[in-house]
């Protein structure tokens, strides 16, 4: 990023490194702000789930089931607009449930474009109807990822953690999302400390290599701390009687309801399977 | 031996983290119903006892008995076993963000109870009557990695007391409070003392010490370096001086009369 800067002259120089350093970390840091108030949100959707909106309604089983039903008739469909059919759906769900779609955007969107964006876009001009198969990339992840978010930030997270262990997921597997979505906010907030406690100490500019060397420092030290972070945590699980199996209290029971939307959804993904084959 | 029972007696413990040895030899009985105060400086290995003490950690030699019975990984292999302990012997950890891994307050405290397989109906109405007993009913749905640090505290000591135990250990329990939400704290432990719960408090706070405890321990890197009345030890500026738990410059001006608060203003000097 300096290499523009090292012709100019000296003090030039500094003050570029200086604004270009204040740059990187005013955006990583904004970066880990939008996430952390994204991960609020979905914290939230737990008390909205309770409120109306369409999907908030239904049994976190039959959400579950119905949206990886339509995950694979997206997968495996060799047509793009019923795909495009899905994703208008899915936004549809979204809205007609309440759910931000800047949310989405934020937490969904931008990255899955610009994950496989990156993949895809080469393929564009070396491969043969390249264009063709970055399109499928892109619009299938952008349209699985997108039925994902309407399940998280539509039902409470223990909820969905539930609905796993009904699908018979390994409770060890359900118990690990379970602590990597709570601590998360644990390990952003440790990194966000690290951030501010580092630009407290830090006094004039950083050359690249330095702010290298301490990136890869605190990324170093984040991880070593997340993982003792995961170690105490299971002791005071231990502590609580906690022998490997978390149980949680309250069954919910599928109504009619739940059994209709389900078939809705599974009728819809035979639907899509059938027009994309 | 006293005439009164022992509940936790220690032999020759040493605890070792790979090749550091946190806990050297220790020779320790806490007695039912005592209130006991675990002082020492920072590293001195108070955590480290209290989770051997709340069989967490086993000792790398020496030997640690609960009511008799020798604490080893092979009697926690039972659940009966473990389930026995672990309602009946109960540790607030240090750290409340590590203790508050639940996605609601109601289910940090239910957790507990859950876990030990309690029938519902007894959970749910427990659950409610230690909400309003440590007047945190408002938090009930609030995640509580999202709460103030007084109010994470309550949850957390909600969250062990909630069975009910009969030994309660804590790890600093008015570390990084505000004056109020530490005389809270303070408040809420010593109402729990009515001499049929065994408490164990680590801390460095020797108003602590003084206020709750009827018995001190003075740790000095993993040895036990005093025990007795924690008046006697709070007046020894020799000795607290030593084991860094008070200043130099506070020591002097400590010497005489009683300074209960040295280490609540070392700033001033
Ligand atoms: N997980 C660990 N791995 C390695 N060493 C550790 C670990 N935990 C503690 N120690 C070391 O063991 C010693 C005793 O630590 P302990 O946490 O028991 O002290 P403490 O009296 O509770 O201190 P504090 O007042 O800071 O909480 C310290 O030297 C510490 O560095
Ligand atoms: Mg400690």
């Amino acid at each position: 990023m300096d290499e523009r800067a090292h012709s100019r002259a000296g003090g030039d120089r500094k003050l570029m490194a200086s604004r270009s350093a204040r740059r990187a970390s005013a955006f990583v840091e904004k970066s880990i702000h939008s996430l952390l108030e994204t991960a609020d949100y979905a914290a939230r959707a737990e008390r909205r789930a309770e409120s109306r909106g369409l999907l908030q309604r239904l049994d976190p089983r039959s959400k579950l089931v119905g949206i990886l039903l339509l995950i694979f008739a997206v997968v495996f469909s060799r047509a793009l607009w019923p795909i495009a059919l899905v994703f208008a759906a899915a936004v549809a769900l979204a809205l007609g449930s309440g759910i931000r779609l800047r949310a989405v955007a934020v937490s969904i969107w931008i990255p899955a474009l610009l994950f496989t964006g990156a993949i895809a876009l080469p393929s564009v001009f070396v491969v043969e109807h390249g264009g063709r198969s970055a399109a499928f990339l892109v619009s299938r992840s952008l349209t699985c990822a997108t039925l994902s978010a309407l399940l998280v930030f539509s039902t409470p997270w223990p909820a969905l953690l539930k609905a796993l262990r009904a699908l018979r997921v390994p409770a060890i597997a359900v118990a690990m999302l379970g602590m990597t979505y709570r601590y998360l906010f644990s390990i952003l907030d440790i990194a966000r400390d690290m951030m501010e406690s580092r630009r407290s100490r830090t006094v004039g500019a950083l050359s690249g290599a330095e702010q290298r060397r301490i990136a890869a420092a605190s990324a170093g030290v984040l991880l070593s701390r997340s993982v003792q972070l995961s170690r105490e945590v299971h002791l005071a699980m231990l502590s609580r009687g906690y022998r490997g199996e978390a149980f949680t209290l309250e069954e919910r029971r599928m109504r009619p309801r739940d059994w209709t939307s389900l078939a809705l959804f599974a009728g819809f993904a035979a639907l899509v399977t059938g027009f994309g084959r | 031996m006293s005439a009164t029972a022992a509940v936790f007696e220690l032999q020759q413990v040493r605890y070792r983290y790979q090749e550091l040895t946190a806990l050297d030899g220790i020779d320790l009985r806490i007695e039912q119903g005592s209130r006991n105060v675990l002082l020492g400086a920072n590293g001195s290995g108070k955590s480290t006892l209290l989770r051997i003490l709340d069989a967490l950690y086993f000792p790398s030699s020496g030997s640690v008995r609960f009511h008799g019975r020798e604490l080893t990984p092979k009697l926690f292999e039972s659940d009966e076993n473990a389930f026995d302990f672990r309602r009946r012997v109960g540790l607030v950890f240090q750290s409340p963000d590590v203790q508050l891994f639940n996605p609601t307050v109601f289910d940090e405290i239910a957790f507990g109870p859950l876990q030990l397989r309690w029938e519902r109906e007894q959970i749910l109405s427990r659950v409610n009557t230690v909400l309003d007993r440590f007047e945190i009913a408002h938090l009930r749905d609030r995640p509580p990695h999202r709460l103030s640090g007084g109010e994470k505290k309550r949850v957390a000591i909600a969250s062990v007391l909630v069975l009910d135990p009969e030994v309660l250990l804590l790890d600093e329990p008015t570390a990084a409070l505000d004056p109020r939400s530490e005389s809270q704290i303070i408040n809420l432990l010593a109402s729990l003392g009515d001499g049929r719960r065994t408490v164990v408090i680590a801390t460095h706070d020797l108003n602590l010490a003084v206020d709750i405890g009827d018995r001190c321990v003075l740790l000095e890197r993993g040895r036990v370096a005093a025990e007795g009345d924690p008046r006697e030890i709070v007046r020894d500026t020799e000795l607290l001086g030593r084991v860094n738990l008070i200043h130099e410059h506070l020591h002097r001006h400590a010497s005489g009369l009683v300074h209960s608060h040295p280490h609540r203003h070392p700033h001033e000097h």
